[in-house]
C-alpha cells in the first residue's frame, strides 16, 4: 500500500479554507497555491486532485479519490451517493433558505389557490424533498445561473437557494423564510478506502479533527 | 438502425463473454472443489413467498402479474430463493447442506451510477452449519474463490449484525432516537452519527463508546480494543467474532479479514457475522454475505445457515484493473 492517498479538494469558495487546513496538518500546497491551471498535483504520500465542488461526491464514490471535501450543501443534495462523511470541517459555513420577495405575500396566496407554489434552484432534490416533508407541493424549477432573476422575472415566486451573508438576497429585494439547514465543509471518504487504508485515513482524521477543534 | 436496451442492461460480446464465462468456471470450481452442488432456481418468484423471507422482498423492484393475477416479482437475490428452495426440496435431508449459484438478479438502479438492473451473482449457501464453524468454512470458501478470481489483494470486512443494535438496547436506547442513530451509522454520516449519539439520554462515557466502536476496525486488535470498551454492557457479539477469529487464524486467513466493528449490513435477515468484499482496484464492494440463522425458519425449517454472493461483473472489472496495475509495475 504504498500509494499515495488522493484528496479531491474542491475549487471556489471552499478552495482557501481548505489549503489552510492541509497546510496545518503538514500537507505542502504551496503549489496549488501558485498554480491554477493543474488540475492534479502528485506528491510522495498525498496526491490532491482539484474539481468542482459538486464534482466531489462523484469522485469519492467510484474510488477516484480516497478522500474529498465538500459543502454539506452538495452532500445532501447527492444525497444517493454513497460516500462515508467523517468530518464536519467547520468553514464555510451557509444556510440553505427557501426566500420570496420582501414583503410579498402572493406565494401564500398563490399557494392556498393553485394549491402549489413554483420554486426555482439550482439544488431541485433538496428543494422538493423540503416541501414534500413539510406536506406541501411545489413545482419545483431548475435553474442553472443566478436564482435571484427568478421571483423578479416572475419565473417562480420563490426560490431555494443558499446564502452567505444574505447579502445578495438583500440585493435583489428578497427575504429569508424558512432556513433548511445549516451547511459547512465536510470531509468525505471512499466506502473501500475506508476500510483498506484504515491507518492512514484514521490517521489523517484524527489530525484534522485537532485542528478543527483548535478554532 | 440502432435499437435501445433498458438502462442498466447490457449485451455481452464474445471477448468479454469468454473472460467472464471463465471468471464464473473458476468460481464454480472453486464451490464444487469444497463440496457445494451448483442449483438453479426461477428467475421469478412468487412475491408473497419471498416477502416471508424479508419484508421488503430483500429489496425486488420488478413485478408483474401472471396470467391468475398473482404477482411475481423478479429475485432480487439468491438467498431467499434458496431458503424457500431447501426448504421445499430438502426438509429432511441430511446436514449440512452445500449449495452454490451463478444466477442473475435484478435490482431497480439510480441512474448515471453504473449500476446494474440485471447482475450476475456467484455465490454459496451452507445450510445446518452452526456458527463458528460454518462460518469459517464460508469465509474460508470465500477467500479460495477471490484468489481463484484473480484477486489475491481483496479483503473481507467481517463485523457483527447485533453488534451496534445490541450495544443501543443494553444502553436502554430504543424507539427511534436508537433507530435514527442505526440509520446514520448505516450511510455512516459519522457527523450525524455523533450529534444523534450526543442527543440519547446515555452517559457521557456510553456515548463515547458508541462514537469509537462505529470507526473500529483493523485486525483483531480492534475487537479486544472493544471489548475493553464495551464488553460490560455486551458480550455475544464480540464472543462469536472472537471465535471466528480463532477459527481463521487456525486457517491462515487471518490477515485476509479486516475486523469491522460499524459495519452494517441494508438487509434484514442477517443475525450474526456480516462482511463485504473490497479490492483495492474498485471503489465499490465486490460482494458481501453473512450468517441469517432465523431465515429458514420463517420457511418453516429452522435451521442455521451462512452464505456469500460475489457480484461477478465487478470481479470482472476488479480483475482486469489488477492485471494492468501487474503490467505497468513490471
Amino acid at each position: 500500500m504504498s500509494e499515495p492517498l488522493r484528496i479531491a479538494v474542491p475549487r471556489g469558495a471552499l478552495f482557501g479554507d481548505t489549503l489552510d487546513l492541509l497546510d496545518r496538518v503538514g500537507i505542502d500546497t504551496a503549489e496549488l497555491r501558485s498554480d491554477s491551471r493543474s488540475l492534479l498535483f502528485p506528491g510522495e504520500r498525498v496526491t490532491i486532485v482539484t474539481m468542482r465542488p459538486s464534482d466531489v461526491p462523484t469522485y469519492v464514490e467510484a474510488g477516484a479519490v480516497d478522500l474529498g471535501v465538500t459543502g454539506k450543501d452538495v452532500l445532501m443534495e447527492q444525497h444517493e451517493r454513497v460516500v462515508y462523511e467523517l468530518l464536519d470541517l467547520g468553514y464555510g459555513f451557509c444556510r440553505m433558505v427557501v426566500a420570496t420577495r420582501a414583503g410579498d405575500h402572493f406565494a401564500d396566496e398563490l399557494e392556498r389557490r393553485l394549491g402549489a407554489v413554483r420554486i426555482a434552484t439550482k439544488y431541485p432534490r433538496i428543494a422538493a424533498r423540503w416541501f414534500e416533508s413539510s406536506g406541501r407541493q411545489a413545482e419545483v424549477i431548475e435553474v442553472k445561473g443566478s436564482v435571484e432573476l427568478a421571483p423578479i422575472s416572475g419565473l417562480a415566486e420563490g426560490i431555494v437557494d443558499l446564502t452567505a451573508s444574505g447579502r445578495t438576497l438583500r440585493d435583489n429585494d428578497l427575504e429569508v423564510r424558512e432556513v433548511i439547514a445549516d451547511c459547512t465543509a465536510r470531509l468525505v471518504a471512499n466506502r473501500v478506502s475506508h476500510k483498506l487504508r484504515q491507518q492512514e485515513i484514521d490517521d489523517l482524521v484524527q489530525r484534522v479533527g485537532e485542528q478543527v477543534d483548535a478554532r | 438502425m440502432t435499437f435501445p436496451i433498458p438502462p442498466g442492461t447490457r449485451d455481452i460480446l464474445p471477448d468479454e463473454m469468454r473472460e467472464l464465462r471463465r471468471l464464473s468456471n473458476s468460481l464454480l470450481e472453486t464451490f464444487e472443489r469444497f463440496g457445494y452442488g451448483e442449483v438453479s432456481t426461477p428467475t421469478m418468484e412468487y412475491e408473497d413467498v419471498l416477502v416471508q423471507g424479508d419484508e421488503r422482498a430483500a429489496g425486488a423492484s420488478y413485478r408483474l402479474f401472471d396470467e391468475h393475477g398473482h404477482v411475481l416479482a423478479l429475485r432480487s437475490d439468491m438467498t431467499i430463493p434458496l431458503a424457500r428452495l431447501v426448504a421445499t426440496r430438502y426438509p429432511g435431508a441430511q446436514l449440512p447442506l452445500r449449495l452454490c449459484y451463478v444466477s442473475h438478479a435484478y435490482r431497480a438502479v439510480r441512474p448515471q451510477r453504473g449500476q446494474q438492473r440485471e447482475f450476475l451473482q456467484a455465490g454459496i449457501e451452507l445450510i445446518g452449519a452452526d456458527a463458528p464453524g460454518g462460518t469459517v468454512e464460508v469465509l474460508e470458501v470465500l477467500c479460495a474463490a477471490l484468489d481463484a478470481g484473480g484477486l489475491p489483494r481483496a479483503r473481507i470486512g467481517l463485523g457483527d449484525a447485533g453488534l451496534f443494535g445490541g450495544l443501543l438496547k443494553a444502553m436502554n436506547v430504543d424507539g427511534p432516537d436508537g433507530a435514527a442513530a442505526m440509520e446514520a451509522l448505516a450511510r455512516h454520516d459519522l457527523v450525524e452519527l455523533e450529534e444523534r449519539v450526543a442527543a440519547l439520554p446515555i452517559t457521557a462515557e456510553q456515548k463515547r463508546t458508541l462514537g469509537s466502536l462505529s470507526q473500529m476496525r483493523g485486525g483483531f486488535g480492534v475487537v479486544e480494543r472493544a471489548i475493553e470498551l464495551a464488553g460490560e454492557e455486551i458480550r455475544a457479539p464480540f464472543q462469536r467474532l472472537a471465535e471466528v477469529a480463532a477459527g481463521l487464524d487456525r486457517r491462515g486467513l487471518a490477515d485476509r479479514v479486516i475486523f469491522d466493528l460499524g459495519l452494517v449490513r441494508d438487509l434484514g435477515y442477517y443475525t450474526g457475522a456480516i462482511f463485504e468484499v473490497y479490492d483495492p482496484a474498485l471503489g465499490h464492494v465486490i460482494g458481501g454475505g453473512g450468517r441469517y440463522d432465523e431465515l429458514l425458519g420463517r420457511f418453516g425449517l429452522p435451521l442455521p445457515a451462512c452464505g456469500f454472493a460475489l457480484y461477478v461483473e465487478r470481479m470482472h472489472v476488479a480483475q482486469a484493473e489488477e492485471e494492468r496495475r501487474a503490467e505497468g509495475q513490471a
